[in-house]
């Protein structure tokens, strides 16, 4: 196998990801875009972990699913406290600090 | 590595259509279901770099839990269920453009620079012992970080979300 089939196909998924982040207006895909965004970068270091032989790789993509984890959480709770106060989680209508 | 080779095509293709309709599909709850397909092969990516441990963990956590997650943030926003045409905002021809061409400056670095390259092949496997070891000794204090982190990101949710 070659290391570069994994790059690319992180490179695709975090190209998709960055299209859903800035097309998107519903506060939950926004979110769901950043995940497949940190998956990317998972692959890209598990791939470059097997590659020079060493197990950092995998601990460091273990701690970046920990802060997912944590990022889904407080995301998620934003998104909740948006739409309790709007009834709405448009996020194009969140423009209070636009000038 | 013939088979490695045709199941990591399989695997791949099946999670770029599944990215795709994630960030393109009309039905929010479809998009966490097409997101479970895509978590599910960034594991069996995993598996293939020979990566276990940290494929089940991609499973429990984000298949398990996360994927959960949203589907409580989804009902709790009293999203509509069925097709929405109201998903997208007006720039996604822009946001097109824009990941289209950092797709392509990826594509031509990657293929640049890691051209040819190949994996080791066998004999090459990091056990999970290694990876706990490592953790335990070498990144312990990043370990102790996270645990803080979480702790906080717990409460912080709670204090977030709390009805008051």
């Amino acid at each position: 196998m070659y290391l570069n089939q994994f790059l690319l196909l992180a490179a695709f998924l975090f190209s998709v990801g960055v299209y859903g982040v800035l097309a998107r207006k519903n506060g939950v895909l926004v979110l769901m875009s950043v995940e497949l965004i940190l998956n990317a970068v998972n692959i890209n270091l598990v791939a470059f972990g097997a590659f020079h032989n060493t197990v950092a790789g995998q601990v460091f993509a273990l701690f970046v699913i920990a802060v997912a984890a944590a990022e889904v959480g407080v995301g998620l709770a934003i998104v909740l406290l948006i739409y309790r106060n709007r009834q709405s989680i448009d996020l194009s209508e969140v423009d209070l600090m636009k000038g | 590595m013939l088979a490695q080779n045709i199941i990591f095509g399989i695997i791949a293709v099946a999670m770029g259509l599944a990215a795709i309709r994630v960030v393109t599909t009309k039905n929010i709850v479809h998009a966490a279901l097409y997101l479970v397909v895509v978590l599910a092969g960034v594991a069996a990516m995993f598996i293939l770099l020979a990566a276990e441990f940290t494929a089940a963990a991609q499973i429990l956590v984000y298949i398990g839990a996360i994927v959960v997650l949203f589907l409580f943030g989804i009902m709790l926003t009293r999203a509509p269920i069925g097709r929405t045409s109201d998903l997208d905002n007006d720039q996604r021809w822009l946001a097109l453009v824009v990941s289209m061409l950092m797709l392509g400056v990826l594509a031509g670095v990657l293929t640049d620079a890691y051209d040819d390259v190949k994996l080791p092949a066998d004999g090459a496997v990091q056990r999970s012992s290694e990876v706990g070891t490592s953790i335990f000794q070498v990144y312990v204090i990043p370990f102790e970080v996270i645990s803080v982190l979480l702790l906080a990101a717990l409460i912080g949710a709670v204090v977030i979300a709390r009805r008051d």
